[in-house]
């Protein structure tokens, strides 16, 4: 394959507005990741290789021009072809499916989480890149490793890219208004808080409805923050418990704090009731920060300069319940070009490219490899220091069981938000909603 | 003129003894099949191969990504098991019945109004047309905006303009007020369409019978009653199986304002068997919940043809 006309354009125009975007800090970004002294790995190309990737659109404008920058830098060094696809975000798993069942198509599929797990058997073995890459990068944060391996073992399925994290976003000023430097790390605390910015008129805001993202990480923030937990360590469902039931009591006190209309919300709904100014406080990306920072706007920029982010309050857990949604890439048995395709992710994943693509995202994607937290824009901008430890948790989806796409399934079907959200409405008790949800969890945790 | 036809005499040719494709193309059954020939390849492509597929699926335990094996009804029987299942039935149900009903009632009023001469009669019945002629995903985005907690144009309006209200209106955060919200939503949707064909059917009906009951000192009801209502069962009859079917099978309104949520008191049928097929890569259950869906729209169709339109006039004698 060669690059068409079109495609050539469309990289010319990617780089003249990756040259436009404002950088923080970034073209220094290559010198201040630490690196280890690593024997470097020389995969062979082959001859006449071409390779075709697809990867989730991107919600940013930084992450797809320096993905596309980076990638044009491979074909420039190496003479390899590769064409990127970018596609909506619901529609990764249908077409990875179609990848995986016909044996045909792109040779590099970024996924999402859990994926590598469903495609065990049609993907290319990763261990020497990870390996390689963990080496020289001082080592592979912790979710990278659970979502990366194959479970409890130190074979690599797939290379994680970086996780999108959803910390706590808040209004700087409102929040002192209330009395307070930070978000208590409490419960009690942070009920306490909300209930005065509540009474104040800027409420927190967290949507408990369908909403893919948003209402999935608000509702393990509640269950992982009193220790809960959809399934125990073997696999098996462990919601029906005391510890749940305290978390549905809490999310009730907490429902009266919330703004109005967070049950209807889909993940747009706390974006836009934020830069409204309706809503004082939520859990989110950095994408919210980013909108408001980049808008043209005089008003948002002001607003942006009073956000702040924190980690979510830690309840009863020793470190922070929150988790990522990781882009996990697959290198599918079926290339032809299985070194080159092994090639260009050692390559994108280099500090030369990471570095600048990851600090134009500011925090849309934390960092998988644990050098890369010590680059200088994290600290330049203190706004962004929660992301840097995005994927620094022990948390992910359907902790604490071995990760299988059944957990995947419980998300898909908002089994957990829907129990919350039929409890804080007053719709069932907790001991029911907490029954009825471990019922439904198992029909995808049968064997 | 005259004609002269001796000039013109005909010349009478033998016909040509014609060749076995030309006897081919004469018989009627062969021409027959012909024809239907890419109708019937279509139909299997397009319509019975997918249907065959979710019936096989449906008895698997296919999932994204791993080939399932044979389970028989199994998904079936986990369903009716599974209250989620039984409150999407339940709901589109009523979903149907109640957005049909409504549909029918000002779809009819609408009709009537536009059979009167009113001035800019063209224009009118245009514009009528419009929530039909714009695309559903379109639609149901403007209607997850009018619905919106925040920013709704209704509650602005009510609260910020009119001051009837002190808060805004929060649409589709509990069970009912989601459900009809939405029920709201497909009925203006669907009423252009049941208007039109309504019209349709109105215009049909011969003035001279109008002029005969007027005569006879018919009232406007009496009128409506024994002459428009009848003269108007067929189209009625087929109108109402088509909106059946569409209503019954909706799924962009629903899936484009609510997803189903909060806690899946809005899903209908199709919704969920996507929710739980695509997202939550359950191929052979989500098939199993779109394969339960026929039977209802059996039903449905059935009744709609036999309960509303059991005249003889479908057999094409005359109205008794």
């Amino acid at each position: 394959m060669t690059i068409s006309r079109r495609e050539s354009l469309t990289l010319a125009s990617a780089s003249i507005a990756a040259a436009s975007i404002p950088t923080i800090g970034a073209r220094a970004a290559v010198t201040d990741v630490p690196t280890a002294d690593v024997k470097p790995l020389d995969y062979k190309l082959e001859k006449g290789a071409e390779l075709r990737v697809l990867r989730p659109a991107k919600f940013i404008d930084p992450d797809e021009v320096y993905w596309r920058e980076n990638t044009k830098k491979y074909t420039d060094a190496t003479g390899i072809p590769v064409r990127v696809d970018f596609i909506s975000w619901e529609d990764i798993r249908p077409q990875t499916a179609v990848v995986a069942n016909t044996g045909a198509g792109p040779d590099i599929v970024v996924g999402f989480s859990s994926d590598p797990q469903i495609y065990a058997s049609k993907i290319a073995d990763m261990t020497d890149l990870a390996d390689y890459l963990g080496a020289k990068y001082g080592g592979w944060q912790e979710l990278s490793k659970l979502y990366g391996t194959k479970w409890k073992t130190n074979q690599w399925l797939s290379i994680p890219i970086g996780g999108g994290a959803g910390p706590t976003v808040y209004r700087q000023s409102w929040v002192k208004e209330a009395g307070y430097d930070k978000i208590p790390d409490d419960h009690e605390g942070f009920l306490t808080l909300c209930q005065k910015l509540h009474t104040a008129g800027h409420p927190f805001g967290m949507s408990l409805g369908h909403a893919l993202g948003d209402a999935n990480g608000f509702a393990s923030w509640l269950l992982w923050s009193f220790n809960a937990m959809l399934v125990d360590e073997d696999g098996k469902i462990a919601l029906d418990s005391k510890e749940t039931i305290a978390a549905l009591k809490y999310a009730t006190e907490l429902q009266k704090t919330q703004v109005s209309g967070n049950l209807s919300w889909n993940d747009s709904g706390n974006n836009k009731a934020y830069a409204a100014g309706d809503i004082g406080m939520t859990f989110n990306g950095v994408s919210i920060y980013y909108f408001l920072k980049s808008s043209p706007d005089p008003k948002l920029n002001q607003m942006a300069v009073d956000t702040q982010h924190q980690l979510l309050p830690k309840g009863l857990a020793s470190r922070s319940p929150m988790s990522a949604t990781p882009m996990n890439a697959m290198v599918f048995k079926h290339t032809k070009y299985p070194n080159a395709a092994k090639d260009y992710l050692r390559f994108m994943m280099e500090a030369d490219q990471y570095g600048p693509w990851l600090s134009n995202c500011i925090g849309y994607w934390s960092n998988s490899l644990k050098a890369y937290s010590k680059m200088a824009f994290w600290t330049q901008d203190p706004k962004l220091v929660p992301y840097a430890s995005g994927m620094d948790t022990p948390y992910y989806d359907g902790y604490k069981g071995p990760v299988t796409p059944a957990s995947s399934a419980v998300t898909a079907n908002y089994t957990v938000v829907d129990m919350f959200a039929s409890v804080v409405t007053g719709n069932a008790t907790p001991e029911d909603a907490a029954k009825r949800a471990a019922q439904q969890a198992q029909r995808y945790y049968k064997t | 003129m005259d004609a002269t036809t001796g000039d013109l005499a005909l010349e009478w040719k033998p016909r040509k003894q014609h060749s076995r494709i030309g006897r081919l193309f004469d018989s009627k059954p062969f021409l027959v099949a012909l024809c239907l020939l890419p109708t019937v390849g279509l139909l299997v492509v397009f319509l019975t191969y997918p249907l065959g597929l979710g019936l096989w699926l449906s008895m698997t335990d296919t999932t994204i990504g791993q080939p399932g094996e044979y389970i028989g009804l199994d998904n079936f029987y986990s369903l009716f098991s599974d209250p989620v299942f039984w409150g999407a039935v339940w709901y589109t149900i009523f979903y149907t019945a109640v957005a049909t009903v409504g549909k029918f009632l000002l779809g009819l009023w609408l009709a009537l109004l536009l059979n009167n001469h009113i001035p800019f009669k063209a224009f009118i019945r245009a514009i009528v047309l419009l929530p039909w002629i714009v695309p559903t995903v379109l639609s149901a985005i403007a209607w997850w905006w009018i619905y919106d907690p925040q920013f709704s144009i209704v509650s602005f309006v009510l609260v910020d303009v009119l001051h009837w209200r002190t808060h805004y209106i929060d649409f589709l955060g509990s069970p009912w007020s989601a459900r009809w919200s939405l029920i709201v939503a497909n009925i203006w949707r669907g009423i252009p369409f049941v208007a039109i064909t309504l019209l349709a059917g109105l215009q049909t009906i011969s003035p001279s019978l109008y002029e005969a009951a007027l005569l006879d000192g018919a009232s406007g009801w009496q009128q409506f009653r024994r002459i428009t209502v009848p003269l108007l069962m067929p189209i009625l009859s087929v109108a109402l199986t088509l909106s059946v079917l569409f209503t019954f099978s909706d799924f962009q309104l629903v899936y484009a304002i609510t997803r189903g949520g909060p806690f899946n008191s809005t899903h209908l049928m199709a919704t969920l068997a996507f929710q739980r097929a695509i997202p939550g890569s359950q191929l052979g259950e989500g098939a199993a919940i779109a394969v339960s869906m026929i039977p209802f729209l059996l039903v449905a169709t059935l009744v709609c043809f036999f309960g509303v339109g059991r005249r003889k006039w479908q057999q094409g004698s005359d109205n008794d």
